[in-house]
């Protein structure tokens, strides 16, 4: 192992330590305790992806060993770390070596990709922005990804702009362990900036949560309207002012446009509304890739202005909610992730290749809703998105075993995936031993279904043809798709309000194969599931369990300070929350604690490693969050208590954590 | 999952296959909602993939249980959709006659149903949305002879109903001519108001011979012809049906 030297850093710097684990041949140790284990397990089944591409390099024995491997493997984004590791560890990574990865790749056993899902699943924001430049930027045309601040500055005074362009050549990606102190440069850099300024009223000042004080009264309304339609333009252009004056309204947006400049998804406003926006960014974008130079992002307006290029793609998020280009980044990957999955790479190439002008809504219909609802979750806050991680239905070891069990015994084989969803929670997953199913996928997958409405609505059973890019980006997969009441009662419900309660109707039943024809195989293995677990016992174990609905803070640790937390399992890359309830239930009060997790969480991922344990108070809360290399913890109590007593309430939620990890968390899976 | 002959009450129950095919957003979703659910959606969201639906049909004399594919009918996924019509014994082609392209689609789809479908497969052609035109309340199989003008004062009726509200870009004669030139069934709908909906279901549902249904599995070949407007005409005799399984794999 050429980073055996690492070893003793892992535990201080993030990447280093995803490496390590990741390759690390260290057979399971110190099983005693709980989270080792888990550690242990989740690194093992890291390499499954990552495995074939390790082994060709330098890892020929580490490999083998998958006994437990979690169900739901694991980041692949280890991977480029993994390589990064390999081959300059903590130094400048040549970026020829780099683009040797794809072939690499393609060498694996399995159909699985790996390039564009890698930025998918970091929970280093940082380092997934590095993945993602280092996809899309030519091997010898160095990126400034974050020199976008410096940039912006200079482009203040007109006639630097260029130097301040070439100032953003800034070697940033050329050094792995560098890009997180850089990442907090731009922390720090941007805090002057108008937009952080606005920001920081958001979560320093006044109440971040349920109260409406006078300073945000403006933005609490604006923010309800978040989501409203903007209507379109009337033909005498008489209501365009107004409607623009809403546009600008909106705390958030995201574009999609061809390199060609063509419009392909606005989240806000008809493209006649815009389009003169959307040639100003085309112009912005496009005058610096002139120069060779991505524009990785800007600020203006108290808008933070993120760019990622894929392929032929731009894609941009516009944000006045406060978080970083790291996480914004992370969004605009899953946005390309729902476009890939609808196209599959290969046509999304050939169809510019064939024709740079092409117009990409007319393939892409039907996409916008799906895009919309990604889009809308991100701007609600969406804890997976945030995390790159999932989270399973909590119910007790054995009974999620029943579950296995029932799914693997009906299998049919056509069948690739099968997997049990309850309002968005994981219950149970079946899959091949060869094949793992990304987080990326799953966020897809889940969005399809439980964020946006179109197979609910169409009320009976479905079979949606999609790719599954972590999985294979060149191809299409046939999902079945049935859903299950779980409430008592049939009883019709319309859930306008698509949040936790909306969710919490719906189990579905998911079986994914290769085959397109194989719907009435996957049919009928969906009614043989459904009826064994009827019989068994476990639907209503289910349905319970959806009901009850999370525990609240308090229900988890009685008496605690706590009102929220999210804990992040790294090596199962799975997550597990309390209730919104009694704190959160307004879409601001969650806004804002999503908005708070979201500095949290660039804090302690933005610095070069040292920082374990960030304390954050502000006259309404006093926050922390904790990173060891085995769990993330975020953690938010009211503004009173003490710091003593918030560390204390975050030992007993790690203590919980560990008892019922395996009830919180799926650790194994079921595998055939 | 079929009602078994043996269980059935004295009416006999059978399978349809049926699938509906049609540019996006012309209304085959909400045709279904209407048919299975009564109901209707203002803003419905585009299906994605293709949803399968079952719905019986209650004849005088039998049951019609529907096996419904209804398809999303977008362009990239066209190759799809032999899998939904190879085995299906009906389809319903959908066109919006407030859209002109829509109707040229629809067109695409006869043929190529014609082409590669089941020869006896029972294809209705149905143009959607006649809530938006000003003669909703209008049966639409009323006699082709309410429309005996020229084409060309036809559109001018169009046009000059346009002012009224009427958003018809396609009128009835011109649908149905088609229709009755391809054999086809022919109806226009209102998925909104519910005008008609029905009723072409239950043409279907009278228009497959009843050798079909039984054969279904082992493709019936040169099955039944159907002329346009003969639907209901087409009463078979009943007698009890074999349970037929929904599976076709
Ligand atoms: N006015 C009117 N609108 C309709 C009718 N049928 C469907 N729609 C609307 O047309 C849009 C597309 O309908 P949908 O059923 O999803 O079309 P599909 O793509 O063919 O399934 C939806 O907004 C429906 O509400 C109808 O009969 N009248
Ligand atoms: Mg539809």
């Amino acid at each position: 192992m050429g980073h055996d030297s690492e070893g003793s850093a892992a535990a201080s710097d993030e990447g280093n330590t995803a490496t390590d684990r990741s390759i690390a041949p260290s057979p399971p140790e110190g099983h005693g305790v709980g989270s080792t284990i888990d550690e242990t397990a989740a690194s093992v089944g890291d390499l499954q992806i990552g495995a074939e591409s390790s082994a060709t390099s330098h890892v020929p024995s580490a490999i083998h060993q998958d006994e437990p491997r979690p169900p739901l493997p694991p980041r692949p984004g280890n991977l480029d770390l993994l390589q990064e590791g390999n081959y300059s560890p903590g130094s400048s990574l040549q970026r020829s070596k780099k683009s040797a990865r794809p072939q690499l790749q393609s060498t694996a056993t399995t159909a699985l990709s790996r390039t564009d899902i890698n930025t998918q699943s970091y929970q280093d924001g940082s380092r997934e922005t590095y993945a993602a430049s280092a996809e899309t930027t030519p091997p010898s045309k160095p990126a400034g990804v974050f020199g976008s601040i410096r940039m912006f500055k200079g482009l203040g005074g007109s006639e630097t702009g260029d130097s301040a362009s070439v100032k953003s050549y800034a070697p940033t990606l050329e050094a792995g362990g560098d890009v997180e102190s850089l990442l907090g440069e731009v922390l720090g850099a941007s805090q002057g900036s108008p937009a952080w300024k606005l920001l920081s009223t958001q979560y320093e000042a006044p109440d971040p949560f349920d109260s409406v004080t006078y300073e945000d009264d403006e933005a609490t309304v604006e923010f309800y309207r978040e989501f409203d339609e903007i209507r379109a333009v009337d033909p005498d252009g008489g209501n365009e002012e107004q409607q623009l004056a809403q546009w600008q309204l909106k705390r958030k947006h995201f574009l999609i446009l061809s390199s060609a400049g063509k419009p392909i998804y606005n989240r806000h406003g008809d493209d006649n509304l815009i389009s003169g926006y959307i040639g100003i960014i085309q112009t912005i974008i496009s005058f610096y890739e002139g120069a060779n130079d991505q524009l990785k992002g800007f600020t203006a307006a108290g808008a933070r202005f993120v760019i990622m290029s894929q392929g032929p793609l731009y894609l941009v998020a516009i944000s006045k909610l406060g978080e970083n280009d790291a996480q914004l980044r992370v969004q605009l990957e899953a946005l390309y992730m729902q476009i890939l999955s609808t196209l599959t790479l290969p046509t999304l190439t050939n169809l510019f290749a064939n024709r740079a002008s092409t117009d990409l809504r007319r393939p892409l219909q039907g996409t916008e809703p799906l895009l919309s609802a990604l889009a809308d979750t991100f701007t609600r806050g969406s804890p997976p998105t945030l995390l790159s991680a999932l989270e399973c239905l909590k119910i007790r070891k054995s009974q999620r075993q029943v579950i296995n069990d029932t799914l693997l015994r009906t299998k049919c084989d056509t069948l690739l995936y099968g997997l049990v969803v309850a309002s968005g929670r994981l219950v149970s997953v079946v899959r091949p031993r060869k094949h793992s199913l990304h987080p990326s996928d799953l966020q897809l997958i889940f969005n399809m279904l439980f964020e946006a409405r179109g197979v609910k609505a169409g009320g009976g059973e479905n079979w949606i043809p999609l790719c599954l890019p972590g999985f294979n980006k060149n191809g299409y997969l046939y999902m079945y798709v049935s859903f299950v009441s779980a409430s008592e009662s049939d009883g019709e419900e319309a859930d306008d309000d698509r949040s936790e309660s909306g969710k919490q109707e719906e189990i579905a039943i998911l079986l994914i194969s290769a085959k397109k024809e194989s719907f009435y195989d996957l049919r009928k293995m969906r009614d043989a599931v459904v009826d064994q677990l009827d019989k068994n016992g476990s639907m209503s174990i289910i349905k319970a369990a959806v009901r009850r609905g999370r525990p609240t803070a308090t229900d988890i640790v009685p008496g605690t300070v706590l009102r929220h937390f999210l804990y992040k399992s790294k090596g199962n890359v799975q997550f597990t929350m309390p209730s919104y309830e009694p704190h959160f239930t307004t879409m601001l009060a969650r806004r804002r604690l999503l908005s708070l997790y979201h500095t949290l969480h660039a804090s302690v991922h933005a610095k070069n490693a040292r920082l374990k344990v960030h304390h954050c108070i502000s006259r309404d809360s006093i926050s922390l969050a904790w990173v060891t290399p085995l769990f993330e913890l975020y953690c938010v109590a009211g503004p009173h208590p003490s710091r003593n007593a918030l560390a204390q309430s975050a030992n007993k939620v790690v203590q919980w954590v560990r008892r019922e990890e395996e009830r919180v968390f799926i650790i194994g899976g079921a595998v055939f | 999952m079929a009602d078994s002959a043996g269980a059935a009450p004295p009416k006999p129950s059978t399978s349809v296959k049926l699938v509906l095919l049609g540019e996006a957003a012309v209304g085959k979703s909400s045709l279904v909602l209407r048919f299975v659910n009564n109901d209707f959606q203002e803003n419905k969201e585009p299906t994605i993939g293709a949803a399968f639906l079952t719905q019986k049909s209650h004849l005088p004399h039998r049951t019609i249980k529907f096996e419904i594919w209804d398809t999303a009918g977008q362009e990239r996924f066209a190759s799809l959709a032999p899998m939904y019509y190879r085995n299906a014994q009906s389809a319903l082609v959908v066109y919006d006659l407030t859209k002109p392209t829509s109707l040229v689609k629809a067109k695409h789809w006869v043929a190529e149903l014609q082409r590669q479908a089941s020869p006896g497969i029972v294809i209705a052609l149905v143009g959607n949305k006649l809530d938006l035109t000003n003669e909703s309340s209008e049966a639409a199989d009323t006699p082709s002879t309410t429309n005996t003008e020229g084409a060309a004062e036809g559109e001018e009726n169009a046009d000059a109903a346009e002012e009224n509200g009427d958003a018809r870009k396609i009128s009835t004669k011109e649908g149905r001519e088609y229709a009755e030139e391809e054999g086809l069934l022919f109806f226009e709908t209102s998925a909104k108001s519910g005008v008609n909906v029905q009723e072409v279901f239950t043409a279907i549902a009278n228009a497959i011979p009843e050798t079909q249904m039984k054969t279904s599995k082992t493709q019936a070949v040169g099955g039944g012809t159907q002329t346009a407007l003969g639907a209901e005409r087409v009463n078979l005799n009943k007698r009890a049906e074999g349970a037929k399984e929904g599976c076709a794999c």
